[in-house]
């Protein structure tokens, strides 16, 4: 038993300690935001945060994960309200939507680590998530968008 | 009792139209040229089954039955503003379910071609008239006052002499009893208060939130899940397998040959089912499998183009179309441009790996699945399994991508045969290695172009292409042209080019082919506007001045004004390179200019991306953009990175370390503007796509004088 800590729920489960964390998350917990799209670190449509760091669960062990902290789109935020789902939704950036959990964990990543982001700090944050849809150019939006609104909400708290 | 009374009660039951809501529908009558609206009550009487669209409960809340896959391009969001707009309705009260494929009820359902509004926003539109006249006629009996004296208005009809009102869900059952009015008038488009705007899709927030249901995320109680290790050569069998190993790995518990239909061919693999996704892909690693390749070419790329070239340089081929007589022209003419373009294989890639749920019973199939064409799906698999077409239940996810490669019906054929080995339901996964390697391919296509200028004037184009037709795999007729040889060059040109012709030169592999986003028209655009340029050049002209020349009608025209308008294109500097390219797809036209320069470190970059779309009558603008967009980014992997090759008979892509996406950083300023118009509306999800790569390359030439012909180029050596 490999005991994880998801969204702040525990749990206990069964499986491989090579089992990749992202099929552990999918067909074992049973969250499946998180997306599988190439299985070798390449896409990003798999990343979560291990301890608020970006990581692919594609090829993450979930032994790795053991009594960690793991969050993942669902996780985010308790209402679609993380300044980067808000500002994905005002700048409709999805179009199949596919890659965006993925595109999302990154890029909350990013807006902690460096609030104001320029476009630099945002091609190399996001050089890992590949779109085949094409919204790069949203995504870039997007992100200003939501370091603006990161910043409007901790003036007013 | 007939089998479509059943069906139909069965319908009207599971969409719980026990005299409680106001269901209306469509249908063909099959005599007739249009479509008749009917109540589902009338449907019943008159022995009609009902295309089911919409239902009004008497709750007010309205659901839509979505006939059309949801891949990205907005059907998800257009469908619902038509329906919302003439119905009279907050979109906020406006559901949406994925209809299950069922072609007699709703037509054809396949999602492809860029047809969801094009091929139904004028039954829409009146259908979603009539229910509101239906609800307007009840409430004005109710009250015993004219209707002309009550008005619809957020889901609400309104007396408006003394302002009552009735909410819709308190009007539907009088109103499903009333007969289905004629003669109905539509709005006109400048009363819209929801179609033509920039409205927020209502799938956005399931797509931030990890909560919309790829085919992927679907799970059935008791689902177990399957890889399949398929032959690497595309045609060939199994001969053997060791699965010693594979057994070995905890979670697998079965492993057996299956076989899996692509077109009229068979291609045989080996599954692994196993309780996790992983157990089966590590199960599939360990396997030991030995293949009988024989009976079939095995291709080598460098061939496949020697042998097109070839057969360009000796063969006519069958004439597709042809005016004035462009060979005597040709024949004579002291000088004649002859070239050969070239563009490549591509896979689909879609970010979601191809997958299929099925459950195969006694008497019935269930399929779950990313799939654009349910309706195909549902007759295909009933035939193959003997089962009534009511007895197969095809039921679409959101896609994770389609692009035409989800239209296809080899998935979802193999997850049935997996399913019905195992009796369980089970949901076959496709590796990214499965998916690049698989196929189907868009095809490569090579291309040769040949003209005539005299006094600055075009006097001749002949036109030929060699390359795969995806017909003849769905056992289309040999003996003539594919029905796609001029897609993507613009009619109007026919009215002023008095001798050109368009032949295909017939030509042939073994690897199985399908639609990619645009299709035919995302590699005959690059050849044929490619080589406008190549002309205008020749006849000493600026090439928009020149497109403007010989694109007469009005609708290019204004094109062309808004396109020279919005680039700056007669202001362009001397060391910028600008090019244009307009195409026509899916009844669209899409014009672009690409701006490039050279940089402070020797290399040629795109610095600006201008599109101008014209697709007459459209629902949403920044869907229409956001799908302009991304064809552009599309277009640019497809003309700068991508291409599949074979090296006897194996795919040498596998994944996105060897067949690379482009990336954010990649991406140049992209300005996308809508032409307004009155024309029937024209294709939105693909139109944007063709226009990109000629466009490209013509700027290229505009900057260094170095024309590419062939597709994919690398940007760094140019």
């Amino acid at each position: 038993m490999i005991n994880l800590n998801v969204n702040q729920k525990a749990y206990q489960v069964d499986a491989d300690p090579n089992m990749p964390l992202l099929w552990v998350i999918r067909d074992i917990i049973g969250l499946t935001g998180t997306k599988y799209g190439c299985g070798v670190a390449q896409c990003g449509a798999c990343v979560v945060h291990l301890n608020g760091e970006a990581v692919r669960s594609c090829v993450t062990k979930v032994s790795r994960a053991e009594g960690q902290k793991i969050v993942t789109i669902e996780g985010l935020s308790k209402d679609n309200n993380h300044p980067a789902q808000v500002a994905w939704n005002e700048e409709n950036v999805p179009q199949c939507g596919y890659c965006h959990s993925g595109q999302i964990m990154s890029a909350a990543v990013l807006l902690r680590e460096k609030p104001n982001p320029t476009d630099e700090d945002i091609d190399s944050a996001m050089a890992g998530n590949i779109c085949r849809c094409g919204t790069y150019l949203r995504i870039r939006k997007a992100i200003h968008l939501a370091a603006e609104l990161q910043r409007k909400e901790s003036a007013s708290k | 009792m007939s089998t479509s009374n059943v069906s139909r009660r069965n319908f009207l039951r599971a969409a719980g139209l026990t005299g409680t809501a106001l269901c209306l529908g469509f249908y063909f009558p099959s005599n007739a040229k249009n479509s008749q609206i009917v109540a589902a009550d009338g449907a019943a009487a008159a022995d009609i089954e009902l295309n089911a669209w919409i239902r009004i409960d008497t709750d007010g809340k309205v659901t839509i039955f979505n006939h059309r896959a949801e891949m990205g391009q907005g059907s998800y969001q257009s469908v619902p503003q038509i329906i919302a707009e003439e119905l009279e309705v907050d979109l906020k009260d406006v559901n949406i379910v994925f209809a299950q494929g069922n072609q007699d009820k709703y037509g054809s359902q396949i999602t492809g071609g860029s047809s969801t509004i094009r091929g139904s926003y004028k039954n829409l539109l009146k259908l979603s008239a009539t229910a509101r006249l239906m609800l307007i006629t009840a409430a004005a009996a109710k009250w015993n006052v004219p209707v002309t004296e009550c008005y619809a208005q957020s889901g609400n009809v309104i007396h408006r002499p003394s302002g009552k009102k009735y909410h819709y869900g308190e009007l539907v059952v009088d109103a499903s009893k009333l007969e289905t009015p004629k003669n109905i008038i539509l709005k006109k488009r400048s009363e819209y208060k929801l179609v033509g705007k920039p409205l927020h899709r209502q799938d956005t927030p399931l797509k931030t939130n990890g909560a919309a249901i790829f085919g992927l995320d679907k799970r059935l109680p008791g689902m177990l899940y399957a890889t399949v290790e398929r032959n690497p050569r595309l045609r060939g069998k199994v001969k053997s397998f060791d699965d010693i190993a594979t057994r070995k790995i905890p979670g697998v518990t079965d492993v057996f040959k299956v076989q899996m239909d692509v077109f009229n061919t068979t291609r045989e693999g080996v599954a692994v089912v196993a309780n996790s996704t992983w157990a089966a892909i590590q199960g599939k690693k360990a396997l030991r499998v030995e293949w009988d390749d024989t009976g079939f070419e095995h291709v080598n790329t460098a061939d496949i183009y020697k042998r097109q070239h070839q057969e360009l340089a000796t063969k006519e081929g069958l004439s597709f179309k042809k005016q004035g007589d462009p060979d005597g022209i040709i024949k004579n003419a002291k000088k004649t441009l002859d070239v050969i373009y070239q563009t490549p294989y591509q896979s689909h890639s879609c970010m979601e790996p191809v997958n299929c749920i099925a459950h195969y019973q006694k008497d019935k199939l269930e399929i779950w699945g990313p799939i654009q064409a349910p309706d195909w799906v549902q007759e295909y698999l009933s035939k193959q399994l003997g089962f009534p077409k009511e007895k197969v239940f095809v039921n679409m996810t959101f896609l994770g991508g389609g692009f035409g490669r989800k239209a296809f019906l080899d998935y979802p054929h193999e997850a049935t045969m997996i399913s019905k080995k195992i009796g369980a339901p089970v949901q076959v996964v496709w590796t990214r290695e499965d998916d690049a390697t698989q196929g189907p391919y868009r095809p490569g296509m090579s291309y040769r172009a040949q003209g005539v200028i005299a006094n600055g004037e075009i006097s001749a184009v002949k036109f030929r292409m060699a390359g795969q037709n995806h017909n003849h795999f769905m056992g289309g007729k040999k003996d003539v042209a594919n029905d796609s040889t001029a897609e993507g060059f613009l009619p109007p040109y026919f009215e002023t080019i008095k001798n050109i012709s368009f032949s295909d030169v017939p030509f042939e592999t073994p690897v199985p082919t399908m639609w990619w986003r645009s299709v035919y028209a995302s590699t005959n655009g690059f050849a044929y506007e490619s080589f406008m340029d190549e002309l205008a050049h020749e006849a000493g002209k600026d090439p928009l001045a020149f497109r403007r020349q010989y694109l007469k009608d009005e609708r290019s025209q204004r094109l062309i004004d808004k396109m020279e308008e919005v680039s700056g294109w007669k202001n362009r500097k001397k060391n910028e390179g600008y090019g244009v390219a307009i195409t026509e797809c899916f009844s669209s036209t899409v014009a672009q200019v690409v701006k490039v320069s050279r940089k402070a470190d020797g290399k040629v970059k795109i610095d600006h991306v201008w599109a101008v779309m014209d697709c007459g009558w459209y629902v949403n603008p920044d869907i229409i953009k956001a799908q302009v967009e991304g064809s552009v980014v599309m277009a640019l992997g497809a003309a700068t990175i991508h291409e599949i090759t074979f090296k006897d008979g194996l795919v040498e892509q596998n994944n996105f370390y060897d067949y690379k996406m482009p990336r954010i950083a990649d991406i140049p300023p992209i300005d996308v503007y809508i032409m307004e118009n009155d024309a029937d509306a024209g294709g939105v999800g693909e139109p944007g796509l063709p226009a990109f790569a000629p466009a490209l390359t013509n700027a290229i030439f505009d900057l260094t004088s170095k024309r590419i012909r062939k597709l994919p180029f690398d940007m760094a050596l140019v």
